[in-house]
């Protein structure tokens, strides 16, 4: 049982205008096993959040603390945190020129795992986790993410998340821009991987749509850079049916308080 | 300015080289010579003596309209000693080429050994012989320096009908500073098959001549590699001729060396011609490396590919590709597209990229050119180490996968391996 503590956590980004403030004392605390949702409109900072757990450069963290069962997070480098074990599925995917999905995926499961997979069971895995998720075996030779549609880019995140098997992933928007069938397809390697009951999952949506097929234990309402509400799935329904308006005053108020 | 002159193949042989200091006037013009009925079609002989005149009279002066008017000549006289602001030479840090612009080139130059296939002939043979300037005529001054100063040349002849049994490798191996001439010839005649692959290293301060003939149907495959120590200075033209339905493929790897720069052209000169011209360069610290390519497509129905790479690491690692490519008014149905891509590793680097393509005739297959020069991207590295990679081996993964696609272009395994090699030296000891 693992546990990722995120405390009351400031960040913000260096703009032209200066610096700007987008998460203003977030708090979250999520166990192995468990998957949360969190829902909020554009621009409040969910995606910031995300970035920031995995270490992108951009963020800067003002004040607060994430830990990994008690290791600091924050002090250490991008690739050390996706050693380990944190995963990020993000939500706009960047195409790497030059370096093919074989080259890359093997790379990285030998960086995660700190020795190299046999090669006989990883080409296997990779044949097998690829066909799960109705990706065409000749991705494998292209460049990562090069070309790839919006969908198949999701889709070769989750391919990533099945193969390193991480500690906690946080899937950023995963659900955009997928398709029904797609949409199944993925939630159902999601699932799969979280059933082994080694992962816990931040699950980052607009829709309930992917709720219906990834049950989340609690969901957060994230508004202007904070959570203004959590609750039990129910809360879903209830954002879907409301929308964010009242939070947004809420919010408002809060900031300008 | 020197380049004022006019080079028409097949269209008229009365355009002469014009604005040379002596006065004299120079033409060189495939298979227009009228005294040069005994030498080669390209060759008017005026280069080793530097005195015969050649053309139909002199005419005035016409600056550089277009790639295709540049000066060309045997004779050194005609190009105005260079001042470093010609347009060619912009770029090209003179007081860096340890005298081979100024000095003459009388060094003993590296050597040069020849191995590899069987069924193929080797010669040294001296200035005089006829196949001397059958498919280059020098077109700035250090070429027509060193074209008058290689006391011999080195020729190799696939003979016709012939697939050479193996790789010809020519070893190329400089071993002092002194400022030195070099003239090869590969003559691929006729259906002959083969894969030549030029090695450069050790210390030299070379000025080289390559005239390459691609006979009709032939297929030649050409890799030039500079792995040169540190110091070296090395300026090298390589000029093709491509005969009917010939294929041919010039690659360029240039590791080595203080200051390579390389000027390859290749010359349509019958129809069905197809030419792919590959690139790869690295840039260290300090390096400069630069490449000025000509594609003349002159004859209708001839097909071009132009692919450079170069990745940069250090201060003041300096790059230049310059890729002038005409069209001209026969050249119907030509199809042709030139790309360079440079990857900046670090801070300090600089690299200048210029494509140049001039169409002369609107009935073509298509034309296109594309220049990028990226920063190795801040949101590539954290796409890669959010996977665990870390920051070097993410960087190096990048600069492999950017220089393979050129590499796998070489299509001989044994020197593939060799510089897939040769790129993580160089990774390593730029410390990434
Ligand atoms: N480089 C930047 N310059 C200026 N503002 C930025 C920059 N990057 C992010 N922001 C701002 O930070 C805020 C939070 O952005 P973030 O991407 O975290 O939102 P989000 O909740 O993920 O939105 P969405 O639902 O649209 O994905 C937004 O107001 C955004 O405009
Ligand atoms: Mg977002």
């Amino acid at each position: 049982m693992a546990t990722l503590d995120i405390k009351d956590l400031h960040v913000s980004i260096d703009t032209d205008q200066g610096s700007k403030q987008i998460l203003k004392g977030v708090s979250l605390t999520i166990r192995t096993g468990e998957t949360h949702a969190i829902m909020g409109p554009n621009g409040s900072g969910k995606s910031t959040l995300a970035s920031t757990i995995a270490g992108h450069p951009r963020y800067n963290v003002d004040s607060g603390s994430i830990t990994l069962d008690g290791e600091d997070v924050l002090s250490m480098s991008v690739d050390e945190r996706a050693r380990a074990g944190l995963f990020l599925a993000m939500q706009y995917p960047v195409e790497v020129p030059g370096v093919s999905m074989t080259n890359f995926l093997r790379t990285a499961k030998t960086a995660l795992d700190g020795e190299a997979p046999s090669l006989r069971h990883w080409t296997k895995d990779v044949k097998q986790a690829m066909a799960k998720l109705r990706i065409d075996a000749d991705f494998a030779q292209r460049n990562v993410n090069e070309g790839f549609s919006g969908g198949e880019k999701k889709r070769v995140e989750i391919l990533q998340l099945e193969l390193f098997g991480p500690r906690f992933a946080i899937l950023d928007e995963t659900d955009s821009g997928l398709d029904v069938d797609a949409l199944k397809v993925v939630s159902e390697g999601v699932n799969r991987e979280h059933s082994k009951g080694n992962m816990g999952t931040v699950l980052i949506t607009h829709y309930t749509r992917i709720l219906r097929y990834i049950k989340p234990d609690f969901v957060h309402v994230f508004v202007d850079g904070a959570i203004a509400e959590q609750g039990g799935p129910e809360l879903a329904d209830r954002l879907e049916d409301e929308g964010y308006d009242r939070f947004a005053a809420q919010g408002t108020a809060a900031a300008s308080a | 300015m020197a380049e004022t002159t006019q080079l028409n193949p097949g269209v008229d042989d009365d355009i002469a080289r014009i604005g040379a200091p002596s006065g004299d006037a120079t033409l060189a013009i495939a298979g227009f010579t009228e005294e040069g009925e005994n030498l080669s079609e390209f060759n008017d002989g005026t280069a080793q003596h530097g005195l015969k005149k050649h053309s139909h009279g002199n005419a005035p002066v016409i600056p550089e309209a277009s790639r295709g008017e540049r000066l060309k000549s045997y004779n050194l006289a005609d190009f105005p000693v260079l001042t470093g602001r010609e347009e060619d030479w912009r770029f090209t840090p003179l007081k860096r080429l340890r005298g081979l612009h100024t000095e003459s080139l009388d060094g003993a130059g590296p050597t040069v050994s020849v191995g590899g296939a069987a069924n193929i002939q080797v010669e040294t043979v001296e200035r005089t012989d006829p196949r001397i300037g059958c498919a280059a005529i020098p077109d700035d001054r250090v070429s027509a320096a060193a074209w008058a100063a290689a006391p011999v040349a080195t020729v190799i002849t696939v003979p016709a009908q012939t697939t050479a049994d193996s790789e010809i490798t020519v070893s190329i191996r400089g071993k002092d500073a002194a400022p030195a001439a070099q003239h090869l010839i590969i003559d691929a005649q006729a259906f002959s098959k083969a894969v030549v692959v030029l090695n450069h290293q050790g210390t030299a301060t070379l000025a080289q001549n390559i005239e390459i003939r691609v006979g009709d149907g032939a297929e030649l495959t050409v890799v030039s590699v500079q792995e040169w120590d540190e110091d070296a200075v090395h300026l090298s033209t390589q000029q093709a001729r491509i005969g009917r339905d010939a294929r041919f493929k010039h690659v360029v790897v240039s590791l080595g060396g203080d200051l390579v720069r390389l000027t390859p052209s290749s010359v349509f000169t019958a129809p069905g011609g197809d030419v792919e011209m590959y690139g790869l360069y690295f840039a260290d610290a300090g390096q400069h490396l630069e490449q000025r390519l000509l594609v003349d497509h002159a004859v209708p129905r001839c097909k071009s590919r132009v692919t450079y790479k170069g990745a940069l690491q250090g201060k003041d690692a300096h790059t230049v590709w310059v890729g002038d490519v005409l069209i001209r008014k026969d050249a119907e149905g030509t199809d042709t597209y030139e790309v360079n891509r440079n990857l900046l590793l670090t801070d300090g680097a600089r690299s200048d990229s210029v494509p140049n393509l001039e169409i002369e005739t609107g009935l073509i297959e298509g034309a296109g050119h594309a220049s990028a020069t990226g920063r190795f991207d801040d949101e590539h590295l954290f796409y890669l180490m959010a996977r665990g990679i870390p920051e070097k081996e993410a960087r190096r993964l990048v600069v492999r996968g950017f220089l393979t696609e050129v590499i796998q272009q070489i299509g001989v395994p044994a020197l593939e391996e060799h510089l897939s090699e040769a790129v993580e030296r160089e990774l390593a000891a730029g410390n990434l």
